[in-house]
């Protein structure tokens, strides 16, 4: 296993350009003859695979869903962040490189944090040129809007559909390279494990989801594009077939799982309802800008919001945080949340919410769209129906959604919303060429931990997952492939093929024998219960450690008592489920190994016992500046390394938003 | 809003796989929340049925936010159900009302064929992108972003186009399974642009072609896409196809 990050020599805002001028080659001829499979059909999984196959690669791509665009890269709503300066408002490559290091709470690796702001502004070249539809000006040229964590208007945006809107260009992209024979497309297939040949991953066993067949496929390099874990807390913003399965499978077979207890939790999502909810919806960061968060000032209060008045509403986050306001970083505003509802002062049926509140904004706007057309009439309902109309413009598809799903409409009453699980930035630990500890086996956009520290900040995991793919990977690539030229594509009867094949399915035949009675949703649902409430905002080492003993139960129970209906030789979506809920609830016990590890609070990990006297989030640079890298070892067994981080630009100073 | 339960009759369309022949099958739900979405719904149905040892059905979904496409039922004779611009999994139960009898079909046509229960191939819209839904640009060849300013209205109408998620409800809706509006999205999105126009015939001969040959029917403008699409892509994108294909099959040579 090598644990080197690869971090080129020299200056920070050469070691890039200095990589890709010393970078080893493949010629034409010989791409040719090189196979690559890519994982996953994201953000990071299309480009990758568009890029690649544009170079002349042979690539594989593999993705669950029914079709290549449904990866769940299409729900991002707000924006992506690139260093172009366009607005004149004193932004650069080094500025966004700093907001991001900071923003992760000083615990990513510099380097390429420092690569990902150099090639932000070619993404966004290269969308436009694929026709992504990105908001313009009158005068027809892009248009910015800020984002949380920063103070400059760095984020490029398409309404709330910027996700949608990339990924349909590198899905473009994608679809053009099928047409030309240079991709092979694999929908409706989910990667069951790598095959390994001389210390290398050469290839992988997917299964056919309609089918449920197996396939091996070989591959002189691999590449995970699989996405984050959220889902191990069973309710998140993700969607429901997200899951950790590739990525665990990679660890399995000796890939570095990098600081898994980084989660981040989004302040501002639709609060759950019922037992029976499935999924949490996501409401933009964007609304914070106007609307106003608070709490009753009396516990249990009853009264709808409209009858609570104003001098007994507390806007905890105004009074707590006067500098930032409603607009801190996600980490804070979750957990101030949190902290109220713990207390009492939570609203709705569960009070398990808080309210968003645009009263405020109506009115504002109202007033100045009257000004704006010299209006006489200062009626305070003509100006609440003229403030309204502001808000539909700017955030009118939010509001729909929301009231779709609630039954109640935002325009009349506060929203209520409560953080949910969301992103996480923990995931497979990869070196400066996004290569794992596994040689021949690369992991991209939210599937590694790379850039985003302890915390994300909004509208950087896409310009984190199109960087790896467009930019990134087609030359750190190469200097791997350039080594695999003599290597002929390796028949899949080799025995390495074989067993893992054997393995996989041996695997998916314990599961089906098991015939117990409880449903695999009802395990994830419990899995998630625990992770939730002891591995979620607020973490501490006796919850930890209950929630380790009680995933190991979990897991017992569940491989004793599931039950899965259907064949394994048909479509088959609870199998499908199970095998996902299975890994989750390994990778579960290894979050909470690695938040008990961690003593220190940082970004949106939490521990309670490591805050300031006033209840902010304390890190300890002195015992926790490192990325821990953890090895399996065995079942409910592994070995931490760690990889120092060294600040040479951005020294590490506390976070303060006051 | 007042929360109620309820007690349902569903009649589901199974079909073990594209083989078989289906039928609707009867079901009873209770206590049924109307809070839940309608997917969710479907959760509970299929959390009986496992306990009862029956194979549940299978259904297509995965974002449950509207965004991904991949949830397509017919229900109660209308694509993604009652409700105007909507897909099914923003659907909620609050649309049904105590003893309501549902029926939920896959999408209808011969161009989307039936994989299992709920379950239909639409990877013949993967075909007809991969025939020239797309800019040809490689990696790495574009000049800067803000080198090619485009007309607001262009642009603002080319992302209107672009909106389509691709769930295929416009062919499940229309009498003649025609792929019109999705294609005709996708046309319009890149003929609207500056950067579409290098390719802007070949595009459409191509894409059309591709229509043609999977299967699709032909439009006989009754805009029921436009009604059932839950993104509100305009018919007025199919009229400009229309133009782009005329105007193509004019002037190219051939």
């Amino acid at each position: 296993m090598s644990f080197d990050s690869k971090i080129p020599a020299g200056e920070m805002n050469e070691k890039w350009n200095d990589y890709k001028g010393h970078v080893k080659l493949v010629n034409p001829s010989n791409k040719r003859k090189l196979e690559v499979i890519v994982v996953g059909t994201g953000l990071a999984g299309a480009s990758a695979a568009a890029s690649l196959g544009e170079l002349g690669y042979k690539v594989k791509s593999f993705c669950f869903q029914d079709s290549p665009r449904r990866a769940h890269s299409i729900a991002a709503q707000g924006g992506i962040n690139a260093a172009k300066n366009y607005q004149n408002d004193g932004d650069s490559v080094f500025r966004l490189f700093y907001d991001t290091v900071k923003g992760g709470d000083y615990r990513s690796r510099e380097a390429n944090v420092h690569r990902l702001a150099e090639v932000s502004n070619a993404i966004i070249d290269q969308c436009v040129a694929q026709g992504v539809p990105f908001a313009r000006e009158y005068g027809g040229l892009l248009s910015n809007r800020s984002f949380g964590g920063t103070q400059v208007q760095r984020t490029f945006y398409a309404a709330g559909q910027t996700g949608q809107q990339l990924l349909l260009g590198a899905y473009s992209a994608l679809e053009r390279q099928i047409a030309l024979g240079n991709v092979e497309m694999h929908a409706r297939h989910e990667m069951l494990d790598i095959v390994m040949i001389d210390g290398k991953a050469r290839g992988i066993i997917a299964r056919n989801l309609v089918t449920g067949e197996l396939e091996r496929h070989f591959g002189h390099a691999v590449l995970l594009c699989s996405g984050g874990y959220g889902n191990v807390f069973y309710l998140s913003t993700l969607a429901m077939g997200s899951n950790v399965t590739a990525a665990w499978k990679a660890h399995k077979k000796g890939a570095f799982f990098g600081n898994p207890c980084f989660t981040q939790i989004h302040p501002t999502c639709i609060p759950v309802s019922g037992d029976y909810q499935s999924k949490l919806t996501l409401m933009s960061e964007s609304l914070r800008n106007d609307g106003r968060i608070w709490v009753p000032k009396k516990k249990d209060d009853n009264r709808k919001a409209v009858d609570i008045p104003e001098e007994e509403r507390d806007y905890y986050l105004e009074r707590r945080y006067p500098a930032f306001g409603n607009l801190v970083p996600r980490d804070v505003a979750s957990r101030a949340a949190k902290e109220r509802c713990d207390d009492g002062y939570g609203v709705g049926t569960t009070k398990l919410a808080v309210y968003l509140d645009f009263e405020d904004a109506i009115k504002r706007y109202g007033k100045i769209e009257a000004g704006k057309t010299g209006s006489t009439n200062t009626s305070e309902e003509y100006l609440i129906k003229l403030g309204k109309d502001v808000v539909k413009e700017k955030y009118g598809n939010l509001f729909d959604m929301y009231e779709k799903i609630t039954g109640e409409n935002p325009y009349e009453m506060p929203m209520r919303i409560f953080p949910a699980v969301h992103y996480t930035m923990g995931g497979l630990w990869v070196d400066y060429e996004l290569q794992t500890s596994v040689k021949g086996l690369y992991a991209l956009g939210e599937a590694n931990f790379s850039d985003h520290g302890a915390n994300r900040l909004g509208a950087s995991a896409l310009m984190q997952g199109l960087a790896d793919g467009y930019f990134v990977i087609p030359y750190t690539i190469g200097n791997y492939l350039a080594d695999e030229i003599a290597t002929k594509v390796i028949p899949t009867d080799h025995p390495a093929f074989v067993e893992t094949e054997k393995a996989v399915s041996d695997r998916i035949n314990t599961l089906m024998s098991i015939k117990g009675k409880q449903t695999v949703e009802s395990f994830h649902k419990r899995l998630g219960k625990i992770m939730w409430n002891k591995c979620g905002m607020a973490r501490n080492e006796k919850g930890l450690q209950e929630a380790i003993v009680e995933i190991q139960e979990l897991k017992k129970e569940f491989w004793a008592d599931l039950r899965i209906p259907g064949e394994i030789s048909s479509m088959n979506p609870e199998l499908d489920k199970a095998g996902r809920v299975a890994d989750f609830i390994e990778l579960g016990e290894l979050m909470c190994k690695d938040a008990l590890m961690r003593k220190e609070s940082c970004g949106g990990h939490f521990r309670e016992e490591s805050q300031t006297e006033d209840g902010e989030a304390k890190r300890d640079d002195e015992n926790f500046s490192f990325v821990a890298a953890w090895e399996y070892k065995g079942e409910s067994e592994w070995e931490l390394n760690k990889e120092p981080l060294n600040f040479e630009i951005v020294k590490p100073s506390q976070r303060s938003y006051k | 809003m007042e929360h109620y339960n309820m007690n349902l009759t569903l009649k589901v369309w199974r079909q073990k796989n594209n083989q078989a022949a289906g039928s609707l099958e009867t079901y009873q739900v209770k206590d049924i929340s109307s809070e839940m979405s309608f997917l969710e719904m479907f959760d509970v149905l299929n959390d009986q049925l496992i306990v009862a040892g029956e194979d549940p059905i299978a259904f297509d979904h995965d974002c449950r936010e509207g965004i991904c496409g991949q949830c397509s039922m017919h229900i109660n004779g209308r694509a993604h159900g009652p409700w105007a611009n909507n897909t099914t999994c923003q659907l909620h139960m609050r649309a049904f009302k105590d003893g309501d009898t549902i029926v939920v079909e896959p999408w209808r046509s011969k161009a989307f064929p039936v994989i299992k229960d709920l379950i239909v191939d639409r990877s013949s819209f993967d075909r007809i992108i991969q025939s020239g839904g797309y800019i040809s640009i490689n990696t790495g060849n574009a000049v800067d972003a803000n080198s090619l300013p485009i007309d607001k209205k262009n642009a603002d109408d080319a992302f209107m186009a672009a909106a389509c998620i691709g769930c295929g409800a416009c062919v499940a809706t229309c009498v003649n399974s025609s792929a019109m509006l999705f294609v005709s999205a996708k046309v319009s999105q890149l003929a609207l642009l500056p950067q579409g126009q290098p390719e802007r015939q070949s595009r459409v001969l191509n894409m059309v072609a591709q229509m043609d040959k999977e299967n699709f029917g032909n439009c006989t403008n009754t805009y029921a896409c436009e009604a059932e699409c839950p993104k509100g892509i305009s018919v007025s994108n199919i009229a400009r196809m229309n133009r782009e294909y005329l105007n193509a099959g004019l002037t190219t040579e051939s």
